[in-house]
């Protein structure tokens, strides 16, 4: 019964076709370093599933913010577990992703026909320290209202344009409510799409080019 | 490979994978099902004797308003709200308390010394010195409040939500 309704489905879907191109693919034998894009993809579906979670109680308000968090750590049943995954899953996921790029570095991995995987990989890694950075500023405690001064204030040295590009990402010239809307905003919208489209690239030439063997003596 | 009696790697790879996944779900799942409703779970009804300060402080025969306030915290919002309690005492330990909010759209109603009646100002609703209705759209009396008195102080019982 089961595999005849399976039959039927992909006889329609062709999931066989695509399992195969996606888990079935040859690899070369590799190390534990390979694990490492994998564990960033993890980490990434974590990340936004425990973000959505958090957004259900979250007020991205000065006047709420901080409050809201309070009750998620001690009001709303496992908040503190959802929070602390989401809060060590962040620092986790900026490791993993720069480890990932130093393999990919050392083993000469980028090289061709891989350049393009290497290019949507750097700004995967731009975006993730982004997330890193918009996500720090909405605890709105003092470790994050003086970290967001201070690192919105450091574009701010750019010449002539600096001071300009600050304001942009303050939405003024100081920090406000204005900016911890905007942090947000761009935590839970603009850099996840854009991270989801560039997993989706980064994937797929992953699959099409096949994952590089580890160079060796002759190489 | 030829059948045998044994359990076979692939049947016990797959049912270890099998049970291992099912403890992984129940762990991740209880805790996100538990996260989203929890607050419903909170009983947020409160109930409370209210003190309402020595008898002697209200006059007998007169309605004396006494007013006080209750903080409500719902998740990271508090709301203070703000009660009126017309006291008007009779002889003895006759005591008749009754919210000040108008029973049409709960506007506060106060004492008329002169007319001898709680006006409500919003629709001109007119209620006698006990609460019932004289005249106006108020659907029904004031609502009492039970009372008791405890060493000359008297209470009020308050539910909320």
């Amino acid at each position: 019964m089961t595999s005849k309704f399976v039959t039927w489905l992909d006889e329609r879907l062709g999931l066989q076709g695509i399992y195969d191109t996606v888990f079935d693919r040859k690899v070369p034998k590799v190390n534990w370093w390979f694990t490492l894009g994998s564990a960033s993809l993890f980490l990434f579906v974590m990340q936004v599933v425990t973000g959505i979670f958090l957004s259900v109680y979250y007020v991205p308000s000065p006047d709420h913010a901080y409050d809201s968090i309070q009750y998620i750590m001690n009001g709303v049943t496992f908040g503190w577990l959802i929070r602390g995954i989401h809060h060590w899953g962040a620092t986790l996921m900026v490791i993993f992703v720069f480890i990932h790029m130093l393999r990919t570095f050392y083993y000469a991995a980028y090289k061709f026909p891989r350049e393009l995987t290497w290019v949507t990989g750097v700004v995967l890694l731009l975006a993730t320290l982004g997330m890193g950075f918009t996500g720090y500023l909405l605890p709105w405690n003092q470790k994050a209202y003086w970290a967001t001064t201070v690192g919105t204030e450091i574009p701010g040295t750019i010449p002539v344009i600096g001071p300009f590009i600050t304001s942009i990402l303050r939405g003024g010239s100081e920090l406000s409510a204005v900016t911890l809307a905007r942090f947000y905003s761009v935590h839970i919208w603009f850099l996840p799409l854009v991270i989801l489209l560039v997993i989706g690239i980064h994937m797929y030439l992953i699959i099409r080019l096949g994952i590089s063997n580890i160079p060796g003596k002759d190489d | 490979m030829a059948e045998s009696a044994e359990v076979s790697r692939r049947d016990f790879v797959t049912v270890v994978v099998g049970a291992v996944g099912a403890v992984i779900g129940l762990c991740v799942g209880i805790p996100a099902v538990a996260y989203l409703v929890s607050p419903a779970l909170k009983v947020q009804k409160g109930e409370d004797w209210v003190s309402c300060g020595p008898l002697e402080n209200y006059p007998i025969g007169v309605p004396t308003l006494f007013t006080f306030t209750r903080t409500q915290v719902n998740g990271w919002e508090r709301t203070t709200i703000s009660y009126g309690v017309y006291i008007l005492r009779g002889e003895g330990e006759q005591i008749l308390a009754l919210n000040n909010m108008c029973t049409h759209l709960s506007c506060r109603v106060s004492w008329k010394e002169d007319a001898q009646d709680y006006v409500c100002p919003c629709h001109d609703g007119h209620f006698s010195i006990d609460g019932k209705v004289v005249s106006g759209p108020p659907p029904r009396p004031l609502d009492p409040y039970q009372t008791k008195v405890e060493n000359g102080e008297l209470f009020i019982f308050l539910q909320e939500g």
